[in-house]
Protein backbone atom coordinates (compact mmCIF):
# COMPACT_ATOMS: atom_id res chain seq x y z
CA UNK A 1 0.00 0.00 0.00
CA UNK A 2 2.63 2.85 0.99
CA UNK A 3 4.09 1.85 -1.86
CA UNK A 4 1.19 3.81 -4.32
CA UNK A 5 1.32 7.10 -5.51
CA UNK A 6 -1.12 9.51 -3.49
CA UNK A 7 -3.32 9.64 -7.01
CA UNK A 8 -4.10 6.09 -5.83
CA UNK A 9 -4.20 5.99 -2.40
CA UNK A 10 -6.10 8.95 -2.08
CA UNK A 11 -9.11 8.03 -3.48
CA UNK A 12 -9.12 4.76 -1.95
CA UNK A 13 -9.39 6.57 1.57
CA UNK A 14 -11.83 9.03 0.56
CA UNK A 15 -13.85 6.30 -0.67
CA UNK A 16 -13.80 4.25 2.85
CA UNK A 17 -14.43 7.26 4.76
CA UNK A 18 -17.60 7.99 2.54
CA UNK A 19 -18.79 4.81 2.50
CA UNK A 20 -18.03 4.19 6.10
CA UNK A 21 -19.70 7.88 6.99
CA UNK A 22 -22.85 6.50 4.72
CA UNK A 23 -23.37 3.61 6.53
CA UNK A 24 -23.56 4.69 10.17
CA UNK A 25 -25.86 7.71 8.74
CA UNK A 26 -28.05 5.36 6.84
CA UNK A 27 -28.09 3.09 10.09
CA UNK A 28 -29.71 5.62 12.39
CA UNK A 29 -31.87 7.02 9.35
CA UNK A 30 -32.95 3.45 7.62
CA UNK A 31 -33.85 1.63 11.14
CA UNK A 32 -36.45 3.79 12.33
CA UNK A 33 -37.25 4.39 8.94
CA UNK A 34 -37.92 0.18 8.40
CA UNK A 35 -39.03 -0.42 11.66
CA UNK A 36 -42.30 2.20 10.87
CA UNK A 37 -42.41 -0.17 7.21
CA UNK A 38 -42.90 -3.47 9.36
CA UNK A 39 -45.11 -1.84 12.07
CA UNK A 40 -47.22 0.80 10.57
CA UNK A 41 -50.99 -0.21 9.26
CA UNK A 42 -51.13 3.76 7.51
CA UNK A 43 -52.35 3.66 4.20
CA UNK A 44 -49.87 5.41 2.77
CA UNK A 45 -47.18 2.99 3.95
CA UNK A 46 -46.41 1.00 0.86
CA UNK A 47 -46.45 4.78 -1.46
CA UNK A 48 -43.58 5.90 1.51
CA UNK A 49 -41.27 2.28 0.50
CA UNK A 50 -41.92 3.01 -3.02
CA UNK A 51 -40.44 6.30 -2.50
CA UNK A 52 -37.66 4.86 -1.00
CA UNK A 53 -37.10 2.16 -3.34
CA UNK A 54 -37.13 4.55 -6.01
CA UNK A 55 -32.89 4.72 -6.15
CA UNK A 56 -33.04 1.24 -7.08
CA UNK A 57 -34.32 1.53 -10.47
CA UNK A 58 -33.38 5.15 -11.47
CA UNK A 59 -30.63 5.92 -13.37
CA UNK A 60 -27.75 7.28 -11.38
CA UNK A 61 -27.87 10.20 -14.00
CA UNK A 62 -31.58 10.88 -12.43
CA UNK A 63 -30.32 11.53 -9.16
CA UNK A 64 -27.78 13.05 -9.96
CA UNK A 65 -29.06 15.76 -12.19
CA UNK A 66 -31.98 16.28 -9.44
CA UNK A 67 -28.81 16.41 -6.85
CA UNK A 68 -26.83 18.99 -9.07
CA UNK A 69 -29.83 21.34 -8.73
CA UNK A 70 -31.03 20.24 -5.59
CA UNK A 71 -27.89 20.85 -4.10
CA UNK A 72 -26.78 24.11 -5.70
CA UNK A 73 -27.68 27.75 -5.01
CA UNK A 74 -31.38 27.66 -6.20
CA UNK A 75 -31.90 24.55 -4.30
CA UNK A 76 -32.61 23.65 -0.73
CA UNK A 77 -28.63 22.79 -0.38
CA UNK A 78 -27.49 26.39 -1.17
CA UNK A 79 -29.49 27.65 1.72
CA UNK A 80 -27.87 24.80 4.12
CA UNK A 81 -24.60 25.59 2.57
CA UNK A 82 -25.04 29.31 3.00
CA UNK A 83 -24.79 28.59 6.80
CA UNK A 84 -21.13 28.66 6.77
CA UNK A 85 -21.21 30.95 4.07
CA UNK A 86 -20.85 28.53 0.82
CA UNK A 87 -22.96 28.88 -1.96
CA UNK A 88 -22.92 25.31 -2.68
CA UNK A 89 -22.80 21.69 -1.57
CA UNK A 90 -22.23 20.36 -4.94
CA UNK A 91 -18.59 19.33 -5.25
CA UNK A 92 -18.40 19.29 -1.66
CA UNK A 93 -17.79 15.66 0.70
CA UNK A 94 -20.82 16.71 2.51
CA UNK A 95 -22.66 16.70 -0.59
CA UNK A 96 -21.58 13.15 -1.95
CA UNK A 97 -22.35 11.82 1.80
CA UNK A 98 -26.11 13.39 0.93
CA UNK A 99 -26.12 11.75 -2.51
CA UNK A 100 -25.17 8.50 -1.41
CA UNK A 101 -27.45 8.09 1.37
CA UNK A 102 -30.06 8.86 -0.64
CA UNK A 103 -28.62 6.51 -3.75
CA UNK A 104 -28.06 3.34 -0.93
CA UNK A 105 -30.84 3.81 1.06
CA UNK A 106 -33.34 1.59 -0.59
CA UNK A 107 -30.45 -1.58 -0.06
CA UNK A 108 -29.97 -0.39 3.77
CA UNK A 109 -33.87 -0.08 4.44
CA UNK A 110 -34.99 -3.32 2.71
CA UNK A 111 -33.22 -5.86 4.77
CA UNK A 112 -34.31 -4.33 8.23
CA UNK A 113 -37.49 -4.13 7.24
CA UNK A 114 -37.70 -7.68 6.08
CA UNK A 115 -35.90 -8.92 9.70
CA UNK A 116 -38.35 -6.36 11.78
CA UNK A 117 -41.10 -8.10 9.72
CA UNK A 118 -39.78 -11.83 10.56
CA UNK A 119 -40.10 -11.31 14.30
CA UNK A 120 -44.01 -11.33 14.34
CA UNK A 121 -46.12 -9.75 16.81
CA UNK A 122 -45.44 -12.57 19.25
CA UNK A 123 -42.02 -11.65 20.87
CA UNK A 124 -43.36 -7.93 21.39
CA UNK A 125 -46.38 -9.16 23.09
CA UNK A 126 -44.88 -11.49 25.44
CA UNK A 127 -42.65 -8.20 26.27
CA UNK A 128 -45.63 -6.26 26.63
CA UNK A 129 -46.98 -9.29 29.25
CA UNK A 130 -43.61 -8.77 31.52
CA UNK A 131 -44.53 -4.92 31.49
CA UNK A 132 -42.13 -3.61 28.94
CA UNK A 133 -42.22 -0.52 27.53
CA UNK A 134 -42.61 -0.15 23.78
CA UNK A 135 -39.34 1.47 23.96
CA UNK A 136 -37.83 -0.76 26.01
CA UNK A 137 -39.24 -4.08 23.93
CA UNK A 138 -37.43 -2.38 20.62
CA UNK A 139 -34.30 -1.68 22.08
CA UNK A 140 -33.90 -4.96 23.75
CA UNK A 141 -36.37 -7.69 21.66
CA UNK A 142 -36.36 -5.60 18.37
CA UNK A 143 -33.66 -4.89 17.66
CA UNK A 144 -31.21 -8.00 18.95
CA UNK A 145 -33.84 -10.35 16.83
CA UNK A 146 -33.23 -7.88 13.90
CA UNK A 147 -29.39 -7.75 13.76
CA UNK A 148 -28.68 -10.19 11.07
CA UNK A 149 -30.72 -7.85 8.77
CA UNK A 150 -28.92 -4.59 10.45
CA UNK A 151 -25.50 -6.07 9.18
CA UNK A 152 -26.93 -6.96 5.88
CA UNK A 153 -27.95 -3.65 5.48
CA UNK A 154 -24.96 -2.02 6.34
CA UNK A 155 -22.60 -4.59 4.78
CA UNK A 156 -25.07 -3.68 1.13
CA UNK A 157 -24.79 -0.15 2.39
CA UNK A 158 -21.14 0.05 2.55
CA UNK A 159 -20.54 -1.93 -0.98
CA UNK A 160 -23.83 0.01 -2.28
CA UNK A 161 -21.60 3.24 -1.52
CA UNK A 162 -18.15 2.20 -2.86
CA UNK A 163 -19.97 1.27 -5.98
CA UNK A 164 -21.56 4.69 -6.49
CA UNK A 165 -20.42 6.29 -10.03
CA UNK A 166 -22.42 8.12 -11.54
CA UNK A 167 -24.06 9.84 -9.43
CA UNK A 168 -20.79 11.15 -7.81
CA UNK A 169 -19.38 11.79 -11.68
CA UNK A 170 -22.44 14.24 -11.67
CA UNK A 171 -22.06 16.04 -8.56
CA UNK A 172 -18.63 15.93 -7.33
CA UNK A 173 -16.35 18.02 -9.75
CA UNK A 174 -13.47 15.06 -9.65
CA UNK A 175 -11.61 17.33 -6.98
CA UNK A 176 -8.78 15.03 -5.81
CA UNK A 177 -8.80 14.08 -1.51
CA UNK A 178 -12.20 15.78 -1.99
CA UNK A 179 -14.81 14.11 -4.16
CA UNK A 180 -12.28 11.83 -6.67
CA UNK A 181 -13.13 8.66 -4.93
CA UNK A 182 -12.58 5.07 -6.46
CA UNK A 183 -14.81 5.02 -9.30
CA UNK A 184 -14.75 8.30 -10.58
CA UNK A 185 -10.17 7.55 -10.46
CA UNK A 186 -10.74 4.58 -12.44
CA UNK A 187 -12.79 6.44 -14.83
CA UNK A 188 -10.52 9.18 -15.04
CA UNK A 189 -7.58 7.00 -15.29
CA UNK A 190 -9.26 4.78 -18.25
CA UNK A 191 -10.13 7.81 -20.24
CA UNK A 192 -6.31 9.10 -20.15
CA UNK A 193 -5.36 5.61 -20.92
CA UNK A 194 -3.27 5.46 -17.80
CA UNK A 195 -4.43 1.55 -17.79
CA UNK A 196 -1.76 0.15 -14.85
CA UNK A 197 -3.35 2.79 -12.03
CA UNK A 198 -6.91 1.68 -13.46
CA UNK A 199 -5.91 -1.86 -13.67
CA UNK A 200 -4.73 -1.63 -9.47
CA UNK A 201 -8.04 -0.05 -9.01
CA UNK A 202 -10.35 -1.55 -10.50
CA UNK A 203 -8.20 -4.41 -9.08
CA UNK A 204 -9.01 -4.08 -6.01
CA UNK A 205 -12.72 -3.32 -6.50
CA UNK A 206 -13.15 -6.67 -8.06
CA UNK A 207 -11.85 -8.34 -5.18
CA UNK A 208 -13.19 -6.38 -2.89
CA UNK A 209 -16.52 -6.99 -4.50
CA UNK A 210 -16.04 -10.49 -4.40
CA UNK A 211 -15.22 -10.85 -0.76
CA UNK A 212 -18.78 -8.51 0.23
CA UNK A 213 -20.84 -10.85 -1.82
CA UNK A 214 -18.70 -14.40 -0.23
CA UNK A 215 -18.97 -12.54 2.80
CA UNK A 216 -23.15 -11.85 2.67
CA UNK A 217 -23.84 -15.80 1.83
CA UNK A 218 -22.01 -17.00 4.51
CA UNK A 219 -23.45 -14.45 7.26
CA UNK A 220 -26.56 -15.74 5.65
CA UNK A 221 -26.06 -19.17 6.13
CA UNK A 222 -25.20 -19.13 9.46
CA UNK A 223 -28.08 -17.04 10.77
CA UNK A 224 -30.38 -19.76 9.13
CA UNK A 225 -28.33 -22.38 10.81
CA UNK A 226 -28.59 -20.04 14.11
CA UNK A 227 -32.45 -19.84 13.45
CA UNK A 228 -33.19 -23.80 12.79
CA UNK B 1 -57.15 17.30 -58.71
CA UNK B 2 -57.78 15.63 -55.78
CA UNK B 3 -56.03 12.47 -57.50
CA UNK B 4 -53.11 14.72 -58.61
CA UNK B 5 -52.45 14.71 -55.26
CA UNK B 6 -52.62 11.04 -54.15
CA UNK B 7 -50.60 10.36 -56.97
CA UNK B 8 -48.23 12.63 -55.85
CA UNK B 9 -48.55 11.41 -52.29
CA UNK B 10 -47.73 8.40 -53.58
CA UNK B 11 -44.55 9.28 -55.50
CA UNK B 12 -43.12 10.86 -52.42
CA UNK B 13 -43.99 8.22 -50.47
CA UNK B 14 -42.15 5.70 -53.44
CA UNK B 15 -39.36 7.78 -53.25
CA UNK B 16 -39.00 7.87 -49.89
CA UNK B 17 -39.22 4.13 -49.73
CA UNK B 18 -36.70 3.37 -52.18
CA UNK B 19 -33.82 6.72 -51.03
CA UNK B 20 -32.80 4.48 -48.13
CA UNK B 21 -32.44 1.21 -50.41
CA UNK B 22 -29.44 3.11 -52.33
CA UNK B 23 -28.52 5.41 -49.01
CA UNK B 24 -26.34 4.33 -46.49
CA UNK B 25 -26.40 5.30 -42.26
CA UNK B 26 -23.28 6.20 -40.64
CA UNK B 27 -21.68 6.61 -36.90
CA UNK B 28 -20.11 9.65 -36.31
CA UNK B 29 -18.54 9.65 -32.69
CA UNK B 30 -18.68 13.42 -31.73
CA UNK B 31 -16.82 15.40 -28.84
CA UNK B 32 -19.33 17.10 -26.66
CA UNK B 33 -19.00 20.49 -27.65
CA UNK B 34 -19.37 19.80 -31.46
CA UNK B 35 -23.13 18.57 -30.68
CA UNK B 36 -25.55 21.47 -31.67
CA UNK B 37 -23.67 22.17 -34.89
CA UNK B 38 -23.19 18.38 -35.79
CA UNK B 39 -26.99 17.57 -35.30
CA UNK B 40 -27.75 20.79 -37.37
CA UNK B 41 -25.37 19.76 -40.28
CA UNK B 42 -26.21 16.18 -40.23
CA UNK B 43 -29.99 16.92 -41.02
CA UNK B 44 -28.71 18.97 -43.60
CA UNK B 45 -26.38 15.81 -44.56
CA UNK B 46 -29.59 13.76 -45.01
CA UNK B 47 -31.85 16.32 -46.63
CA UNK B 48 -29.12 16.66 -49.34
CA UNK B 49 -27.64 13.23 -49.78
CA UNK B 50 -30.46 10.72 -48.30
CA UNK B 51 -27.29 9.15 -46.35
CA UNK B 52 -28.32 9.14 -42.37
CA UNK B 53 -25.56 10.00 -39.85
CA UNK B 54 -26.36 8.41 -36.65
CA UNK B 55 -24.56 10.93 -33.96
CA UNK B 56 -23.19 9.58 -30.48
CA UNK B 57 -21.93 12.57 -27.73
CA UNK B 58 -19.44 12.55 -25.51
CA UNK B 59 -15.60 13.08 -24.09
CA UNK B 60 -13.20 12.79 -26.62
CA UNK B 61 -10.65 10.88 -24.45
CA UNK B 62 -13.34 8.52 -23.84
CA UNK B 63 -14.34 7.96 -27.75
CA UNK B 64 -10.36 7.19 -28.26
CA UNK B 65 -10.25 4.60 -25.72
CA UNK B 66 -13.11 2.96 -27.50
CA UNK B 67 -12.40 3.17 -30.70
CA UNK B 68 -8.47 1.54 -29.76
CA UNK B 69 -11.04 -1.37 -28.77
CA UNK B 70 -12.88 -1.95 -32.08
CA UNK B 71 -16.23 0.90 -31.12
CA UNK B 72 -18.55 0.78 -34.10
CA UNK B 73 -17.69 4.05 -35.23
CA UNK B 74 -17.11 5.22 -38.46
CA UNK B 75 -16.20 8.78 -38.53
CA UNK B 76 -14.56 10.69 -35.28
CA UNK B 77 -14.89 14.20 -34.75
CA UNK B 78 -12.68 14.90 -32.48
CA UNK B 79 -12.45 17.93 -29.74
CA UNK B 80 -8.38 18.12 -30.68
CA UNK B 81 -5.86 16.92 -33.28
CA UNK B 82 -4.28 14.65 -31.19
CA UNK B 83 -6.39 12.03 -30.73
CA UNK B 84 -7.52 11.83 -34.70
CA UNK B 85 -3.86 11.52 -35.56
CA UNK B 86 -2.68 8.80 -31.93
CA UNK B 87 -5.71 6.93 -34.36
CA UNK B 88 -4.09 6.82 -37.31
CA UNK B 89 -0.35 5.99 -35.85
CA UNK B 90 -2.59 3.14 -34.21
CA UNK B 91 -3.79 2.03 -37.40
CA UNK B 92 -7.19 2.56 -36.54
CA UNK B 93 -8.17 5.40 -38.51
CA UNK B 94 -7.15 6.19 -42.67
CA UNK B 95 -3.85 8.96 -42.88
CA UNK B 96 -5.36 11.22 -45.93
CA UNK B 97 -8.57 11.67 -44.30
CA UNK B 98 -7.44 14.20 -41.05
CA UNK B 99 -8.35 17.40 -42.07
CA UNK B 100 -9.40 20.52 -39.31
CA UNK B 101 -12.95 20.86 -39.35
CA UNK B 102 -13.45 23.92 -36.56
CA UNK B 103 -11.49 25.56 -34.63
CA UNK B 104 -12.83 25.73 -31.07
CA UNK B 105 -13.22 29.47 -29.14
CA UNK B 106 -12.87 29.29 -25.56
CA UNK B 107 -15.23 31.66 -23.25
CA UNK B 108 -15.15 32.45 -19.68
CA UNK B 109 -18.47 32.47 -18.81
CA UNK B 110 -20.75 33.14 -15.61
CA UNK B 111 -24.44 33.41 -14.26
CA UNK B 112 -23.06 35.17 -10.77
CA UNK B 113 -20.55 37.52 -11.38
CA UNK B 114 -19.57 40.12 -14.15
CA UNK B 115 -16.83 38.62 -15.87
CA UNK B 116 -16.91 40.87 -18.50
CA UNK B 117 -13.46 41.82 -18.31
CA UNK B 118 -12.07 37.95 -17.47
CA UNK B 119 -8.59 38.58 -16.97
CA UNK B 120 -9.64 41.24 -14.04
CA UNK B 121 -12.10 38.99 -12.45
CA UNK B 122 -9.86 36.03 -13.00
CA UNK B 123 -7.39 37.96 -10.70
CA UNK B 124 -9.58 39.21 -8.47
CA UNK B 125 -10.93 35.53 -7.71
CA UNK B 126 -14.19 36.70 -6.47
CA UNK B 127 -15.88 33.45 -6.25
CA UNK B 128 -15.28 30.11 -4.90
CA UNK B 129 -15.90 27.28 -7.64
CA UNK B 130 -14.32 27.71 -11.20
CA UNK B 131 -15.70 24.87 -13.48
CA UNK B 132 -13.32 23.83 -16.21
CA UNK B 133 -13.05 20.42 -18.45
CA UNK B 134 -10.96 17.33 -17.28
CA UNK B 135 -7.58 18.79 -18.17
CA UNK B 136 -5.96 15.64 -19.05
CA UNK B 137 -9.14 13.98 -21.10
CA UNK B 138 -10.52 17.10 -22.93
CA UNK B 139 -8.80 19.89 -24.87
CA UNK B 140 -10.85 22.98 -23.97
CA UNK B 141 -9.87 22.08 -20.45
CA UNK B 142 -5.86 21.94 -21.52
CA UNK B 143 -6.52 25.41 -22.99
CA UNK B 144 -8.42 27.14 -19.84
CA UNK B 145 -5.42 25.46 -17.64
CA UNK B 146 -3.02 27.35 -20.59
CA UNK B 147 -4.93 30.25 -20.41
CA UNK B 148 -4.76 30.43 -16.60
CA UNK B 149 -1.04 29.63 -16.60
CA UNK B 150 -0.15 32.80 -19.15
CA UNK B 151 -2.19 35.19 -16.95
CA UNK B 152 -0.12 34.02 -13.91
CA UNK B 153 -3.87 33.18 -11.78
CA UNK B 154 -3.50 29.21 -12.51
CA UNK B 155 -1.85 28.78 -8.52
CA UNK B 156 -4.20 30.97 -7.16
CA UNK B 157 -7.49 29.36 -8.61
CA UNK B 158 -6.26 25.81 -8.31
CA UNK B 159 -8.33 24.97 -4.88
CA UNK B 160 -11.33 26.34 -6.85
CA UNK B 161 -11.23 24.68 -10.09
CA UNK B 162 -14.01 22.09 -9.86
CA UNK B 163 -13.81 19.51 -13.20
CA UNK B 164 -16.33 18.15 -15.50
CA UNK B 165 -15.64 14.85 -17.19
CA UNK B 166 -16.45 16.85 -20.24
CA UNK B 167 -16.55 20.31 -22.04
CA UNK B 168 -20.32 19.22 -21.60
CA UNK B 169 -20.44 19.17 -17.82
CA UNK B 170 -18.27 22.26 -17.41
CA UNK B 171 -21.11 23.70 -18.78
CA UNK B 172 -24.02 22.15 -16.65
CA UNK B 173 -21.94 23.25 -13.61
CA UNK B 174 -22.01 26.66 -14.28
CA UNK B 175 -25.52 26.44 -15.41
CA UNK B 176 -26.96 25.24 -12.18
CA UNK B 177 -24.78 28.52 -10.45
CA UNK B 178 -22.96 25.20 -9.05
CA UNK B 179 -19.95 27.17 -10.02
CA UNK B 180 -20.12 30.93 -10.50
CA UNK B 181 -17.80 31.03 -13.30
CA UNK B 182 -16.43 28.54 -15.41
CA UNK B 183 -14.83 28.14 -18.96
CA UNK B 184 -16.93 26.82 -21.74
CA UNK B 185 -16.82 26.43 -25.79
CA UNK B 186 -18.31 29.61 -26.95
CA UNK B 187 -20.66 27.48 -29.37
CA UNK B 188 -22.23 25.70 -26.40
CA UNK B 189 -23.32 29.72 -25.34
CA UNK B 190 -24.79 29.73 -29.10
CA UNK B 191 -28.71 31.22 -28.33
CA UNK B 192 -27.72 31.53 -24.38
CA UNK B 193 -28.25 34.98 -23.37
CA UNK B 194 -27.68 34.66 -19.43
CA UNK B 195 -24.90 35.72 -17.60
CA UNK B 196 -21.31 37.37 -18.57
CA UNK B 197 -19.02 35.94 -20.31
CA UNK B 198 -14.99 36.82 -22.21
CA UNK B 199 -13.65 35.21 -25.18
CA UNK B 200 -10.55 34.58 -23.87
CA UNK B 201 -7.78 35.95 -26.42
CA UNK B 202 -6.53 33.13 -28.82
CA UNK B 203 -2.89 33.73 -28.18
CA UNK B 204 -3.42 32.75 -24.24
CA UNK B 205 -3.22 29.23 -25.50
CA UNK B 206 -1.92 26.74 -28.45
CA UNK B 207 -5.27 27.01 -30.85
CA UNK B 208 -8.24 23.90 -30.10
CA UNK B 209 -7.71 22.50 -33.66
CA UNK B 210 -10.37 20.07 -33.59
CA UNK B 211 -9.74 17.46 -36.49
CA UNK B 212 -11.84 14.94 -38.33
CA UNK B 213 -11.03 11.43 -39.23
CA UNK B 214 -12.43 8.45 -41.68
CA UNK B 215 -11.86 5.43 -39.62
CA UNK B 216 -10.90 2.43 -40.96
CA UNK B 217 -14.37 0.64 -40.61
CA UNK B 218 -15.76 3.50 -42.39
CA UNK B 219 -13.17 2.98 -45.40
CA UNK B 220 -15.92 1.29 -47.98
CA UNK B 221 -18.55 3.15 -46.24
CA UNK B 222 -20.18 5.09 -48.96
CA UNK B 223 -22.04 7.38 -46.31
CA UNK B 224 -18.73 7.93 -44.19
CA UNK B 225 -16.90 9.12 -47.30
CA UNK B 226 -19.63 11.76 -47.90
CA UNK B 227 -20.56 12.79 -44.40
CA UNK B 228 -16.73 13.67 -44.24
CA UNK B 229 -16.84 15.59 -47.80
CA UNK B 230 -19.98 17.38 -46.59
CA UNK B 231 -18.38 18.52 -43.45
CA UNK B 232 -16.10 20.11 -45.87
CA UNK B 233 -18.44 21.95 -48.17
CA UNK B 234 -19.29 25.19 -47.75
CA UNK B 235 -23.24 24.81 -46.07
CA UNK B 236 -21.34 22.71 -43.45
CA UNK B 237 -18.87 25.32 -42.84
CA UNK B 238 -21.83 28.28 -42.56
CA UNK B 239 -23.27 26.01 -39.64
CA UNK B 240 -20.15 25.59 -37.72
CA UNK B 241 -18.59 29.40 -38.11
CA UNK B 242 -22.36 30.44 -37.03
CA UNK B 243 -21.85 28.46 -33.94
CA UNK B 244 -18.69 30.27 -33.21
CA UNK B 245 -16.16 27.91 -34.23
CA UNK B 246 -13.16 29.51 -36.44
CA UNK B 247 -12.17 27.69 -39.92
CA UNK B 248 -8.94 27.23 -41.43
Amino acid sequence: MPSFPPEIWVPIRLTIELATITTLSLLIVATPLAWWLARSRAWFKEAAAAIVSLPMVLPPTVLGFYLLIALGPDGPGGAIAGLWGARTLAFTFTGLVIGSIISSMPFVVQPIRNAFAAIGDRPLEVAATLRASPRRAFWTVALPLASPGLLTGAVLGFAHTVGEFGVILMIGGNIPGRTRVMSTAIFDFVETMRWREANILAGGMVAFAFAVILSMILLEKRFARARA
Amino acid sequence: MKLTALVAAFGALLTSIAAPAKAGVTHVAVAANFTEPAREIAALFKEKTGHEAVLIFGASGAFYTQITHSAPFEVFLSADAERPQAAIDGGFAIADSRFTYAIGKLVLWSRVVDVTNGEAALKAGNFSKLSIANPVAAPYGTAAVETMNALGVYDALKPKIVQGNSIAQAFQFVDTRNAEVGFVALSQLHGVTEGTRWEVPPNLHAPIRQDAVLLKTGADSEASVAFLAFLKGPEARAIIEQFGYALE
